[in-house]
């Protein structure tokens, strides 16, 4: 036997004057590390809600539960952990949309009541919620795409001179690298007037399945081509994708599963071939947003349906009010025939009150829907506002599409800041280019450059064509010269409503500007015109703010067979007129067959 | 030195049950010559939740079965329910000790498969994950070998310095034994600051470590006497068997996935892999000695070489809807106890079609520890297993 085998291992007795080394829990505390992985904390003032963190997690430890305060975009749900589950993943903290969720660094909790681990961090309040260590989300790393994928669109050179449509669609992989980025949580149906079920059609865009993505369409929205292009799009302000990075490209989306069916196959896609008459008929005034969408969804019920329409085309303000850059004639037709070939009838040229009274209308038929939108143009009522060449927009948008010919000048000065005014603006641009193969279009307005009403790119697609859009400006006076306007004097405008909200502007007198122009457009605003209502009908109905006829949730009025939608009634946009349509369709069919409520 | 001891069947056998045509002992409990009992599964010996089912004669061994199933939770199946994403705070608990392993080999599936191109800084934090996880393996497992013939003292030492490198994961991951780092197409984080100098002041109290457990266990006349000999497997073994890791490298067979077929950046160290031939457990346990100090330097050799910045993750499908063509892939990497590889399946759809492990303890525990504990002493049992270094939940998928 080797006998320093037998004694080296007694060198370890070296250690018994050395000190211990273990930690005397729990009367010595070990904070986490920075990174460690403890209990939940979330920032209930950033989180919407939208359930992301529940679907992540493979434990199902995550509930959604209903809290009391909420707010715009917000389900009203906050996540509910159960610590009987949990394994402390943090996949939920790096998956999270908004960045609210994550996780502190304490470890330990002691409680009696095995359920006081299933709680709501941020709501129940603990003590590690100040706590400003633990897990969050590492920098540069993302569970989806926070970029948006680009639509391919006409170089403001291609497009400066002419009225074809700018945006060019998504290719098939584009839009379903787009799609991919949808995290499905629905917080967007709830912001979209219709409802639309936007998950869901995105989800058959990933699934390459565009008939499903029809049928989700047509379920809420009977104009997917016009919507999928110039929606305002309300869903994507509060998309959950948008807090950390872009918004999904909703409006894009539905216009590429518009895009891709084509009309021949509608009727079998959608299912409607033998539709059952239910022998009641439906009058509908206006062909506008509201008017189709009463129409189509009361086609599909089984009624007899005739739409009025003072106009030589269908479509309302979708077809006069808007640009054919922005959206095509070809593109509106494609949803209005389809809406038309449901055995939906129409005759144009007729003016209600005019042509044929509303009280003949409630005889003739069994209900009638109105929808006759905002079609009167807004003046500024400044000095000069009432010469013939100050013009109001939505009469030479009109104009443009009946293709009525009317003076083009070298200079125009355009009053507004709102999408309509950039219409406008834009419209006139190209039509200078034409003529003169140069732009001077200005278009002035009130609120400041951050605060323009108008949609970001229209006012920076409106620069790339050289329109010179001032933000910040109160109009005071055109000058006319000889019968003609010379311009605009313009002061700056600072402020436009007081400290209680109330519409006032501020402005400076002493910071004026000129601007040249020998066409004026006026473009502050539409107003409705309900002379087609005679006076003694009037009296049966409600009248509310601004005018408003007052409805009851199913648009119905006063008078029990008319219902009323639309930019009259709310809005004004395309996708309230579809709701409201909608809506109304159903407000009829109860209205008419009483037995089935 | 004492000899190493084979088992051959020319030993005087008379005190033995004879064998039938199949070589297997055929054993009459009534004849009062052999005793049943179960070493497990909550014997403190067994590594983990498995139970052998021996047959001793006096205090010798003449038949042992392996039994599992303690521990089967079905998580290959569970897999295949779930999001790739989804997979990986279930695949670390495939392998409690080293989950890390489970992490990478799982991720490298479904980047392989999903064509995900792992960021260069990604592949030097996964690299330094998986040398830390098998330094804390190795801190237990080599003075807990003398553990298992009641040497407890070099364990104690161990599990305080493995302690410090669990909290050095704590600082780099969120946890400590489940770390959840290794994540499809990257890892969950930069190296924290001053996280290196950190590690790196704790490496040199290994640096001390080691030559206290050469004089406790390596110089100790017991563990020697005890250990060798024991439980020795020949050569041809190795491919016989399926013997990997530090089991086929303490018998002459260099196997090391690192070097045979390098992954990450391992082709960018310096290493070499420590071989013996003397194939018993006193072998084994100098091989785990050897991989201990190489682990050292390689951490050491990955903390100098790795860049200071760079991308932590790929971009990856949104992981909610990430589907995944058809196709099949055997993933690997050499974790402590050898190759560990996951045969995965995908189908075209959101979840694995079929998930299968491959570690080295099935094998191990199974068919070579059954030979391998026949002649062996009743008392030297939990040594011979814990030579194997086999990890029941690794067997239970
Ligand atoms: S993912 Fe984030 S924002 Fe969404 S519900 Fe969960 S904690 Fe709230
Ligand atoms: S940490 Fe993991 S297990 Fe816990 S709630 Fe979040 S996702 Fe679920
Ligand atoms: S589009 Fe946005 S809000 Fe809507 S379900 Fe997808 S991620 Fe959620």
């Amino acid at each position: 036997m080797d006998l320093k085998k037998l004694l080296t291992p007694f060198t370890a007795w070296g250690n018994i004057t050395k000190d211990p080394v273990t930690i005397k829990d729990p009367f010595n505390e070990r904070p986490g590390a920075d990174r460690y992985r403890g209990f939940h904390k979330n920032d209930i003032d950033q989180c919407i809600g939208c359930g992301t963190c529940e679907v992540i997690c493979e434990n199902e430890a995550i509930d959604l539960v209903p809290v009391s305060d909420s707010k715009d975009g917000d389900s009203g749900l906050r996540p509910m952990i159960d610590y009987g589950r949990c394994c402390w993943c943090a996949l939920c903290v790096d998956i999270c949309t908004t960045n609210s969720l994550s996780l502190s660094n304490e470890y330990t909790w002691v409680s009696t009541d095995p359920e006081d681990f299933r709680f709501v961090p941020g709501v129940d309040k603990k003590d590690w919620d100040n706590n400003e260590k633990g897990w969050k989300k590492p920098d540069n790393y993302e569970f989806y795409s926070l970029k948006r994928v680009h639509m391919d669109e006409l170089s403001p050179e291609e497009r400066s001179d002419s009225f074809i449509e700018m945006m060019k669609g998504y290719s098939k992989e584009q839009a379903q690298q787009e799609a991919d980025r949808c995290v499905q949580c629905g917080i967007c149906t709830a912001t979209c007037p219709a409802h639309m079920g936007i998950p869901e059609y995105i989800k058959a865009i990933r699934n390459d399945d565009l008939e499903e993505g029809l049928r989700i369409l047509y379920d809420t929205n009977p104009l997917p081509e016009i919507c999928g292009r110039i929606c305002t799009h309300k869903c994507e302000t509060v998309c959950s994708m948008g807090h950390k990075g872009d918004p999904i490209s909703i409006r894009w989306l539905k216009r590429y599963i518009a895009d891709q069916n084509p009309s021949e196959k509608y009727k079998e896609i959608l299912e409607v071939e033998n539709l059952q008459p239910k022998g009641k008929k439906v009058a509908i005034i206006g062909s506008g947003p509201s008017g189709l969408s009463a129409a189509h969804y009361l086609a599909l019920m089984g009624y007899e349906v005739k739409i009025f329409e003072k106009l030589e085309a269908a479509g309302g303000m979708m077809r006069y009010g808007i640009p054919e850059y922005r959206l095509p004639y070809d593109q509106i037709d494609k949803d209005i025939d389809y809406i038309l070939s449901l055995g939906v009838e129409i005759q144009y040229n007729v003016t209600i009150g005019k042509d044929i009274t509303l009280d003949q209308l409630g005889k003739d038929y069994d209900a009638v829907f109105s929808g006759t939108g905002l079609h009167l143009g807004r003046s500024t009522g400044i000095p000069g506002s009432d010469n013939k060449h100050v013009y109001a927009s939505p009469d030479l948008l009109r104009w443009i599409v009946e293709g009525k010919e009317f003076e083009v000048p070298e200079s125009v000065v355009v009053i507004g800041g709102g999408n309509v005014a950039m219409d406008i603006t834009r419209s006139m641009a190209r039509l200078q280019m034409v003529k003169y193969g140069k732009v001077q279009v200005i278009a002035t307005a009130l609120e400041t450059e951050e605060n323009l009403p108008a949609d970001l790119e229209e006012v920076v697609e409106g620069r790339e064509e050289a329109c010179i859009i001032n933000a910040g400006w109160a109009p005071v006076e055109i000058e006319i010269k000889d019968g003609v306007p010379t311009g605009l004097h313009v002061v700056k405008c600072n402020s436009l409503f007081d400290s209680e909200g109330r519409f006032n502007p501020q402005t400076d007198p002493n910071v004026k500007e000129f601007w040249p122009g020998t066409m004026i457009i006026e473009s502050i605003g539409q107003g409705m015109d309900l002379s087609y209502i005679s006076e003694e009908f009037k009296t049966k109905l409600e009248f509310g703010p601004r005018g408003r006829v007052q409805t009851d949730e199913y648009f119905q009025t006063g008078v029990e067979w008319f219902f009323m939608g639309g930019d009259i009634i709310e809005g004004p946009d395309v996708i309230h007129g579809i709701a409201n349509g909608h809506k109304a369709a159903v407000g009829i069919d109860i209205m008419l067959n009483p037995e089935k409520n | 030195m004492a000899k190493s001891k084979l088992f051959t069947m020319n030993e005087d056998r008379s005190l033995y049950p004879e064998l039938d045509v199949n070589g297997k002992p055929i054993v009459d409990l009534t004849s009062h010559k052999y005793v049943k009992i179960w070493q497990g599964p909550q014997h403190p010996g067994v590594t983990g939740n498995m139970s052998l089912e021996l047959t001793i004669s006096g205090d010798e061994i003449v038949e042992s079965k392996t039994h599992v199933g303690y521990l089967h939770r079905a998580f290959e199946k569970l897999l295949e329910r779930r999001l790739f994403v989804q997979c990986m705070p279930t695949s670390i608990r495939l392998c409690v000790a080293e989950p890390d392993t489970n992490e990478y080999v799982i991720s490298n599936a479904i980047e392989e498969l999903g064509n995900i191109e792992v960021p260069e800084m990604a592949q030097w934090l996964r690299m330094l994950s998986l040398e830390m996880a098998r330094l804390q393996v190795l801190l237990r497992q080599v003075p807990g070998q003398a553990g298992t013939f009641a040497l407890g003292l070099g364990y104690q030492w161990g599990s305080y310095i493995r302690d410090l490198i669990l909290d050095s994961f704590e600082e780099l991951t969120g946890g400590r034994v489940y770390h959840m780092y290794i994540i499809p197409g990257g890892v969950r984080g930069l190296l924290p600051d001053g996280f290196k100098a950190r590690l790196l002041e704790k490496l040199k109290l290994i640096d001390e470590f080691i030559p206290k457990i050469d004089k406790l266990i390596f110089n100790n006349v017991v563990f020697e006497s005890r250990a060798r000999g024991l439980a020795y497997i020949p050569k041809e073994w190795v491919d016989e068997y399926g013997i990997y890791g530090p089991a086929s490298r303490g018998s002459g067979v260099s196997r090391d996935v690192r070097k045979t077929n390098p992954y990450l950046k391992y082709d960018q160290l310096d290493f070499e892999p420590f071989v013996t031939t003397e194939g018993d457990v006193y072998a084994r346990t100098e091989v785990r000695r050897a991989d201990l100090i190489m682990t050292v330097d390689l951490i050491r050799q990955i903390l100098d070489k790795m860049p200071e910045k760079g991308d932590i993750k790929a971009e990856t499908p949104n992981v909610l809807h990430w589907k995944i063509p058809k196709g099949e892939t055997y993933s690997k990497c050499e974790s402590s106890r050898g190759e560990y590889g996951m045969y995965f399946v995908t189908d075209g759809s959101a979840m694995p079609r079929r998930v299968n492990l491959k570690g080295p303890s099935y094998t191990h525990a199974n068919a070579l520890l059954d030979k391998l504990l026949i002649n062996a002493n009743i008392a030297d049992t939990a040594a011979i297993m814990v030579s194997l270094a086999t990890c029941p939940p690794e067997i239970e998928r």
